[in-house]
């Protein structure tokens, strides 16, 4: 089992690589620059910031030099994100360092919560199947899917923060953390994936009653919810595993909707204004923190099925 | 039936966990009072993330919010964004306008140095040196050498600002600039301080080495998220500043801020939804505040190519287009239709250019567009056509869809395509000239005329997205720059400006308003054409 999560670890920095020159050179292709603004900048000046984060050079040149480095510079392999280029006073290493923790406290939370509440609505779907629970669970899912976030955190606002005055609508409480302010983004930003977690358990968890290793533990007279909870469930679990795996990526590299509409300071609302204004050096940064957490999470989700799953650990 | 109970039990046992985690996070924070009055505090929602915050740098009204609290320049604004002493505490200029000596008072920085002449001079060399790659210093070009030193032909101890000694700044000039004054308070112009930019070279803005010489200092800034000013005791008028503390939040998303004043959770915002402004007034009595702008939405001809060298065709499309129903229609918060290109209300000018149609009635603009149309040589057999850019965000696209309207109702022959771009490559194709007909706005950084008119000057290259020429307006352009009375040099720019409108290479728009929510308790907040309010004029009423 190490020697597989090593071996996989190592693939992963070809894989990264390859994502980094894809990203690099699709950046590179939107029209405009970094310094194209409304008020132009005077030629001379132009032509030395270029020269300062060598846009000047051949793109592939720029992209070895993103990669190794040159003098003064660190490079990719160093560990060295670069300068921002729209944020003159920081480097992408600080700024991601700044929203990281936001976006992953975010996105771990909603997970663990959707997981909770998903797996357990789902189990209550699958054991009253084509009754009234089920019809309530797979509506409530139905609604949690459709309603964007963009759509469901302003009326949570309004309800909870601007109507009712029970909880704080933006932000973190100034500059610390606190537990009240991510309530609601928190919520809104796990209730697809409740939806979807409910829908899958749902399903699987039918398919599972009616394995044979369920008939079986029934047979030898086992409690039913003994039958549920420790056969059953892990059984069942296994499609959530690989779905949490690389939704847990997706949700912890940030949303750009949750940080924007309750004011957080997250990776995800730096990556769409850094695509927005082509902080090249940022968006790269972005994408590779989001790169490593996929091929992370990926691994973590195949190692829990191993655990869950007896047959998958011959294979 | 006994597992059923057991579930239960879980289940409450659980959530009675999550209602004590809940009520212990409840205790541990509270509340937010975005305009704390025992604390003096003001929450801010400001537009944007700033991309600096070294004045050398920055280039957006939302970084100047924050940086004009942080520094003073030679002169400053009043509450009204009216420019009076800021550090000199008087001047005198030279009879030829070329020379100003700006006497300086006494001022330390927040570290406690003394904040001198030679701070500034350091300021303006740094900021020219083409090294320093500063995008905004252009502004500074009427300094002599100023342009020179920034296209690397000179050296920066050759710019036109000298310390005579402590407390005595001499400025030179290429040419009289009547508007010096106004050009002063803007943050290109602020002194840095130089014994910390020398120890520090750029990390100087790091909240841990900054010095500040303005009422407030940087205590924290948190990427796209937070930053933390706190009042200077150093500041030399700080017995009369008021806020102890101000929090500024990016807020890219309009709607979100206009929640947050309305949640109690932030005491101004500088911008709000301007289609919610009705829901507004009656939802925060007290908040709403609108006034005249420094800015012009426009529309550019790209004259270099057919049909649109064709002065008729330019007048044509400029007249139909219904500018009025766009500015009381698109707009919500009472903007103004524009009629010319300098918005009204500009100091030292006269403001008499106009289109000479503006007062004709809708439905004659539009016959008399049809008529210069077909004399231009338009018809059922020669179909005009063409592509209207703009940009997609805000109200632009909204905007886009009725001008395509109004110019198909000229006649049935004219076929408006829209393209809606990102602002970042709309610009892009401005510049390069890759458009038909393109929108843009323009926001003045400093209240005089010239701001708006050097933009068709022949001289200022891509930025004249028209690419409009003619020599006698150029003339009168440059002229003006030398004419040291200031009632005629408001003449001349407004022939220059008339000139402008009669040849329409744009077609104005609308002039926007500046939209703030401010707690009605907050004094100092005063309506003005820069939309500058700083917070040291800030105080609270008591009610």
């Amino acid at each position: 089992m190490l020697a597989q999560a090593v071996r996989r670890l190592a693939l992963a920095i070809p894989t990264l690589l390859a994502i980094v020159a894809a990203a690099f050179v699709l950046m590179h292709l939107a029209p405009g620059g970094p310094f194209t603004k409304e008020r132009q900048v005077p030629p001379e000046i132009e032509r030395r910031l270029e020269a300062e984060y060598g846009l000047d050079l051949p793109i592939g040149q720029q992209l070895l030099r993103y990669l190794v480095g040159d003098e003064g510079r660190g490079g990719l392999i160093r560990g060295d994100l670069g300068p921002s280029m729209t944020y003159k006073d920081k480097n992408v290493g600080e700024i991601i360092a700044e929203g990281a923790p936001t976006s992953a406290i975010l996105g771990f939370s909603a997970m663990a919560l959707a997981l909770v509440i998903g797996t357990f609505l789902g189990v209550i779907a699958a054991l009253r199947q084509n009754k009234g629970q089920d019809y309530l669970v797979m509506a409530f899912a139905i609604a949690g899917v459709c309603l964007p976030p963009l759509v469901v955190g302003p009326i949570m606002q309004l309800f909870f923060g601007v109507e009712w005055q029970l909880l704080p609508t933006a932000g973190l409480h100034r500059d610390e953390y606190g537990l009240r302010y991510l309530i609601l983004p928190v919520f809104t930003l796990s209730l697809p994936i409740i939806a979807v977690v409910s829908r899958l358990m749902r399903a699987s968890m039918i398919e599972a009653l009616r394995s044979n290793a369920i008939r079986t533990a029934r047979a030898k007279g086992l409690p039913e919810r003994q039958v549920i909870w420790r056969h059953a469930l892990p059984i069942a679990m296994l499609p959530i595993v690989s779905y949490a795996g690389p939704a847990l990526a997706a949700v912890m590299s940030g949303s750009f909707v949750i940080e924007t509409v309750f004011a957080l300071p997250g990776i995800g609302k730096q990556f769409v204004l850094a695509a927005q204004q082509r902080d090249y050096t940022l968006v790269m940064g972005v994408v590779l923190i989001y790169s490593f957490l996929i091929i992370l999470l990926n691994l973590a989700a195949d190692l829990t099925y191993r655990a869950l799953d007896p047959r998958s650990r011959t294979a | 039936m006994a597992a059923f109970w057991t579930d239960r039990r879980r289940l409450l046992l659980g959530a009675g966990g999550l209602t004590a985690a809940a009520s212990l996070g409840a205790c541990a924070n509270g509340q937010i009072v975005g305009f704390d009055k025992a604390n003096r505090s003001l929450d801010i929602c400001n537009q944007g993330e700033p991309l600096s915050l070294d004045p050398h740098k920055a280039s957006g009204t939302w970084e100047n919010n924050i940086i004009g609290n942080m520094f003073i320049g030679l002169t400053t604004e009043d509450s009204k964004g009216n420019p009076i002493p800021g550090m000199a505490e008087r001047w005198q200029t030279s009879e030829d306008g070329r020379t100003w000596t700006f006497f300086l008072r006494r001022a330390q920085w927040s570290d406690g140095e003394a904040c001198d002449a030679h701070d500034f001079e350091f300021a303006f060399r740094r900021i020219l040196d083409p090294v320093n790659t500063a995008e905004y210093a252009s502004l500074l070009y009427p300094i002599k050498n100023a342009e020179a030193i920034q296209a690397g032909r000179m050296p920066p101890d050759t710019v036109g600002v000298t310390a005579l000694d402590d407390l005595t700044l001499e400025i030179e000039l290429e040419h009289p600039a009547a508007y010096l004054p106004q050009l002063l308070m803007h943050y290109t112009t602020y002194p840095v301080p130089k014994h910390i930019v020398e120890r520090y070279g750029d990390d100087w803005i790091h909240p841990d080495n900054i010095a500040v010489n303005g009422a407030f200092t940087l205590i924290k800034w948190w990427s796209n998220y937070i930053v933390h000013l706190q009042r200077n005791p150093h500041f030399f008028d700080a017995a009369n500043v008021v806020m102890e503390n101000l929090y500024f939040y990016p807020s890219n998303d309009v709607n979100a801020s206009a929640r947050r004043v309305q949640s109690g959770e932030a005491g101004w915002s500088t911008r709000f939804p301007s289609n919610q402004v009705d829901q507004l007034r009656a939802a925060l009595p007290g908040y709403v505040r609108v006034a005249q702008y420094l800015t012009c939405n426009y529309f550019s001809f790209n004259t270099l190519k057919a049909p649109f060298n064709d002065v008729r065709v330019r007048q044509a499309l400029c007249m139909a287009y219904d500018r009025d129903w766009v500015a009381s229609n698109i707009y919500r918060t009472g903007e103004h239709p524009a009629y010319s290109f300098v918005p009204p209300g500009i100091s030292n000018y006269p403001g008499t250019a106009r289109y000479r149609w503006a007062d004709w009635p809708m439905d004659r603009r539009r016959e008399e567009a049809g008529r210069l149309l077909e004399a231009a040589g338009f018809g059922p057999a020669n179909p005009l056509r063409f592509e209207f850019s703009h940009r997609n965000s805000s109200d632009n696209p909204r905007v886009a869809v009725i001008v395509q309207d109004n110019w198909r109702q000229i006649a049935p022959w004219v076929t408006v395509e829209l393209r809606g771009v990102e602002a970042q490559v709309h610009y892009a194709n401005l510049r390069a000239k890759n458009f038909d007909i393109g929108d843009g706005a323009w926001s003045a950084d400093f209240d005089d005329a010239k701001n708006y008119l050097y933009l068709l000057e022949t001289r200022t290259g891509d930025q004249n997205y028209p690419s409009y020429s003619n020599a006698e307006f150029d003339r009168l352009v440059r002229d003006s720059d030398f004419e040291l009375d200031v009632e005629r040099r408001g003449e001349m720019m407004a022939r220059a400006e008339q000139i402008a409108l009669d040849e329409a290479p744009i077609c104005t728009s609308v002039f926007i308003n500046s939209t703030n929510l401010v707690h009605p308790d907050l004094t100092g907040y005063e309506d003005n054409i820069n939309d500058y309010h700083r917070a040291r004029w800030f105080g609270i009423r008591n009610t």
